[in-house]
């Protein structure tokens, strides 16, 4: 471990995001789940690279890419330039893809980070437009091997985003791409699942002597399906780039995968000599002028960016650092959050916190599925929760009521009294379970008076099993406290 | 009868429908007539449609007829009229070869724009016409499937890249074509033919649909036996279209041709960097000679210069293959067009293009391919860019000082077969004259100034300022309104 | 300006063009003859000359995101020579 102070590791991230619009970035079909839509049915003409067709852009991608660009805090170019990156492979049909390369659409931006070392600003060098590729699967059955080309994906709208190489880190690593991952999500452009590949993120590693100027040789890791083997391939690289340097040996400039099992990045299968893309500017399409006002109308409707959204709660609803970043992780339950207290404003927003991240995502986990907000609505919850604070039901049967008001789709006042779970809170009924409880345990009051507090616990459970759960656990608790005094004062007498 | 109808300008074609003075079928039959003859010896076409156009036509005619009974709504433009399309433009359902093997048997499910906007006028595709590969020649002789015969002499070339349309007009196989012209593949073809060819200006007509070559510099044309005739396809093809980024959104002009043989007040630029010696004299002479009678209508001659005239050439061939050589790189066999088999799949790519592009299109793909390679992108491409500027401004410069520029076309007139195939460069030397106006994006109108001693054609082409066709329009009306040039047409074309 | 027999293999390479070995001659010579035409571009001073990149100059027009029919899937696949599970097929990827 002593040998690791030596070296530094320089990561810089490459982040590929689909744009969530719903027709191409150059031609109107539709955008459809490549994973399980039926091949090539979502194709036409333009996206399948036929004889003298022509791109188009999509004002939406366009629109979504610098609302991006916008929470990001890059400066937008008021003049972009689309550019061909030419190569040949089976699932790029022009043999070349609409890209931005010298004039891209954002530049300069910053994306700040929290990790266990606290906080940290990386540095977003460039965001820019382009199309994907289709997608390429490889068969091999039947001692026959060929690759199928479906083209559903060709041309839907990418966002590329490049961060300078500020990351040090496995740790910043993952803390970058889960904060990005989250303001794509805020800015519903993305959902940012990487196992369907609508967000796809490529490291390049080096490593370097520390306090040293010269950058070391990059490798690239590719095909990255999950927060965890990016996490995992990034410390392995690392590992394995500064062991060969102690060794005195070089590390070469590759692009590699990660074998998630055996742990380790792996060679790809050795390119060819770097790509020559050729980049020139694309002559079908005009520059793109962005107008100001436009930019500035994109700016006021952009989201409140999850960290500030984090930052708020906390002060604003006097949350804790945990309690906040659980609800501000999705920007869907964070305005759920919002809306159950909108609704019933008289609520405790600690209390609403936890029910929405105790109560309801408990609930929604164990089915499987994690919650959402359409799954129980925010006036459903508050209504519950109003009751709750009314004294109408007791902590434990709303826990009752909620899962039933999410099977049943009925609301809480009408399951109240469907369950009969009207909290019982009349002193007199209460007072009676306390006696018909304590004279039906004889041995255990004894122990009680001889010294054994913790036995009104116990008498305690027993009332509210006797009460079904309906009791109001205060008055119990204070109406059984005074019993037992009672017989306590009594014995002394 | 039959004969006469192929002769008719286009507006006495439509006139003679609208009238009943003779049918769709009948217009149809003397086209098909012809091309039975003469076809043979030009291989004008590469695709005949002759049983559909001819139901095309018996379905004019009945319309007509019903229009004749009730004549409220009008009839479309074009009902019942043929028209040749160079086989670089999409009509769907018809194959689409581009001249190259790589194509072969393509047949493409959408209409290219400007075909789609004919139809709809009422045109009938009656064929369609050879091109070099890809558009990419000065003479027909890069088609895969062999040259197109120049309808004067059949031992000449039609010119290129459009030869098969313009001698389709030349020969009446058909009232009009269209065309493409990247580097003057309208107007070499319309001069070395003797018909009337326009290249409009870049972004006038949409190139959806047209297969694309110079991206920059591709623009679709036309060819008609008058400039009255081409004015008015111009008119109908013409205007935005949603479907390509690159066109302008200018309303298209109505061209009202005036019968007034009047140029007054027109200043003709005479460029002296295109009458350089090299050019064969007799078109020098009869160029001139039709700048003489531009004088007697009234217009002003000024001799301006284009000074960077020569570097047209090479700022081309950087600028069209660079492009080219990106366009064409979606033919691999994979998706559409045959495929020469292989075991390994870059073996596909390899093989299929290596043997299925033609020597012209491999030497401009690789041409391109370095110009744009690593290292080399900033002292050629990069560089032919810089000096196309130059060349667009020579043309903005003079078009403050005059209207149109008039200048010869080509430096000689229709050459014959093989005379450039072993030397590249001097067949990129035929279109010196022409380049520039692709390069500065302004249209030009070539038409027929009179013959050589060989008998074969010879041309001028005019020039305007961006978006100035109808300018350019009156001016050849004028000059057909007192000449004849354009009425003949080859009467003994030789049978093969 | 020369281009060697090896550029040749090297362009021919990028733009995947087969040629055989007449091909790599006789286009290593066509090639270096109009380069060497082409060298008189380098006199024209061009230092504060923009390139043209767009013969007429316009915006990009942006489409309105809205979804439009594909091609039916037989159109698509009706041009190709293999189609294998309604998918282009080619042979697999060796190195």
């Amino acid at each position: 471990m002593v040998t690791k102070k030596q070296y530094e590791a320089v990561i810089g991230l490459e982040v590929h995001a689909e744009l969530a619009t719903r027709s191409k970035m150059f031609c109107s079909c539709e955008v459809v789940d490549s994973t399980s839509a039926e091949p090539n049915i979502a194709v036409c003409p333009v996206c399948a690279g036929m004889p003298g067709v022509l791109p188009v852009v999509n004002q939406a991608a366009v629109e979504l890419g610098v609302r991006v660009a916008l929470a990001l805090d890059c400066e937008i170019a008021p003049v972009s330039i689309f550019a061909r990156k030419n190569y040949f492979y089976p699932d790029l049909p022009k043999g070349y893809q609409i890209s931005q390369y010298e004039q891209p659409l954002a530049q300069n931006g910053r994306l700040v980070i929290k990790t266990s070392q606290g906080e940290k600003v990386i540095r977003i060098r460039r965001v820019h437009l382009e199309e994907d590729t289709g997608k390429l699967t490889h068969i091999n059955q039947n001692g026959q091997s060929y690759s199928l080309v479906d083209l559903n994906r060709a041309g839907v709208p990418l966002l590329e985003i490049v961060s300078e190489p500020d990351l040090g880190s496995a740790e910043e690593v993952r803390a970058y791409a889960m904060t990005l991952r989250n303001v794509l999500r805020y800015c519903e452009v993305n959902s940012g699942d990487l196992q369907k590949g609508v967000l796809r993120i490529e490291p390049n590693v080096s490593v370097k002597e520390a306090g040293c100027k010269e950058l070391g040789t990059r490798t690239e890791i590719k095909n990255l399906n999950s927060f965890r083997a990016l996490e995992r391939s990034v410390a392995y690289e690392i590992e394995r780039q500064i062991q060969l340097l102690q060794k005195g040996e070089k590390v070469l400039q590759e692009t590699l995968g990660w074998d998630d099992i055996l742990g380790v990045t792996v060679t790809q299968r050795s390119k060819e000599e770097a790509h020559d893309y050729r980049y020139f500017p694309e002559p079908d399409l005009p520059p793109l002028v962005l107008d100001k006002e436009w930019i500035e109308e994109i700016r006021r409707n952009l989201p409140e960016l999850p960290i500030y959204r984090q930052r708020r709660f906390q002060w604003q609803y006097g949350l804790s650092d945990y309690d906040a970043e659980v609800l501000t992780e999705e920007r869907s339950v964070a305005d759920y959050f919002e809306e159950v207290l909108r609704i019933a404003p008289e609520l405790s927003p600690k209390v609403v916190a936890n029910w929405i991240s105790g109560e309801l995502f408990g609930l929604f986990n164990q089915a499987g599925t994690g919650f959402s907000p359409n799954r129980l609505a925010a006036a459903a919850l508050a209504e519950l929760l109003q009751e709750l604070e009314k004294g109408t039901v007791n902590q434990a049967s709303a826990k009752v009521i909620l899962s039933e008001m999410i099977q049943s789709g009925k609301r809480a006042a009408e399951l109240i009294q469907a369950m009969g779970l009207m909290q019982v809170s009349d002193a007199e009924i209460i007072q009676g379970w306390v006696i018909e409880v304590c004279e039906a345990n004889p041995l255990q009051i004894d122990a009680y008076l001889k010294g054994k507090e913790t036995i009104s616990q116990w008498l305690f459970g027993q009332v509210m099993r006797k009460a079904g759960g309906k009791a109001n656990p205060h008055i119990v608790r204070v109406l059984l406290e005074k019993y037992l005094h009672g017989l306590k004062d009594d014995q002394q007498a | 009868m039959m004969d006469d109808l192929t002769l008719l300008t286009l507006s006495k074609v439509r006139e003679g429908l609208r009238s009943a003075e003779f049918t769709s079928r009948e217009l149809l039959e003397a086209y098909l007539a012809r091309i039975e003859l003469y076809e043979p010896s030009l291989h004008a076409f590469l695709y005949l449609n002759a049983d559909r156009a001819l139901t095309q036509a018996d379905q004019a005619d009945q319309r007509i007829s019903a229009w004749r009974k009730d004549p409220t709504e009008p009839l479309p433009p074009l009902i019942g009229i043929p028209l040749a399309v160079k086989d670089v433009l999409c009509v769907k359902g018809l194959p689409c070869t581009c001249g190259s093997r790589i194509l072969e048997g393509f047949i493409p499910p959408y209409h290219a724009t400007a075909v789609r906007r004919l139809l709809e006028a009422g045109a009938i595709i009656i064929g369609k016409t050879n091109t070099d590969e890809f558009a990419m020649g000065s003479s027909t002789e890069n088609s895969a499937y062999g040259a197109t015969h120049n309808p004067w002499n059949v031992e000449h070339v039609p010119g290129g890249s459009s030869g098969g349309s313009a001698a389709a007009v030349a020969a009446r196989f058909a009232p009009l074509a269209l065309g493409t012209d990247t580097g003057g593949s309208v107007r070499q073809p319309a001069a070395f033919c003797g018909v009337t060819g326009l290249k409009p200006t870049y972004g006038r007509v949409s190139r959806f649909g047209l297969v694309a070559y110079g991206s920059s510099l591709d623009v679709v044309g036309a060819f008609g036996k008058s400039v009255a005739d081409v004015a008015f396809l111009f008119g109908l093809v013409s205007g935005p279209d949603a479907l390509d980024a690159t066109t302008v959104d200018l309303p298209v002009p109505q061209v009202r041709l005036s019968d007034e043989p009047s140029l007054k007040g027109l200043r003709v630029g005479v460029p002296k960097e295109y009458f350089v010696s090299g050019i064969q004299n007799e078109i020098e002479r009869s160029v001139r000679a039709a700048i003489d009678r531009f004088q007697e209508l009234g217009a002003q001659i000024v001799e301006i210069s284009l000074p960077h005239t020569k570097y047209a050439l090479p700022v081309y061939y950087l600028i069209a293959p660079a492009e080219a050589s990106a366009n064409l790189a979606r033919y691999d066999g994979i998706r559409y067009g045959p495929r020469n088999p292989a075991e390994a799949m870059w073996d596909i790519y390899y093989h299929t293009r290596g043997e299925k592009f033609g020597a012209e299109v491999k030497r401009r793909i690789m041409l391109g391919t370095y110009a744009l390679s690593a290292g080399y992108y900033d002292a050629y491409y990069g560089k032919a860019q810089k000096v196309r500027t130059l060349i667009k401004r020579d043309f903005e410069r003079a078009f403050d000082q005059v209207d149109i520029i008039a200048a010869p076309v080509a430096p000689t007139t229709a050459f014959r077969f093989g005379e450039h195939s072993n030397d590249p460069l001097a067949m990129y030397l035929e279109d010196v004259f022409t380049l520039p106006a692709n390069l500065a994006g302004v249209p030009g109108l070539a038409i027929p100034v009179g013959f050589d001693q060989a008998g074969l054609p010879v041309g001028i082409q005019l020039m305007g300022a961006h978006f100035a066709e109808s300018t350019l329009f009156q001016a050849a009306h004028a000059y057909q309104l007192t000449t004849s040039w354009h009425t003949l047409f080859p009467d003994q074309i030789q049978r093969a | 300006m020369s281009i060697t027999p090896q550029q040749v293999d090297h362009i021919a390479r990028l733009a995947r063009l087969d040629l055989n070995e007449e091909e790599r001659q006789l286009y290593s010579q066509q090639l270096s003859a109009i380069l060497d035409h082409f060298q008189q571009l380098q006199e024209v001073v061009t230092e504060d000359i923009p390139p043209t990149f767009q013969v007429i100059p316009s915006q990009c027009p942006l489409r309105v995101d809205e979804v439009r029919p594909s091609l039916p899937r037989e159109h698509l696949l009706g041009n190709a020579v293999d189609v294998v599970d309604n998918q282009f097929r080619v042979p697999p990827i060796l190195e």
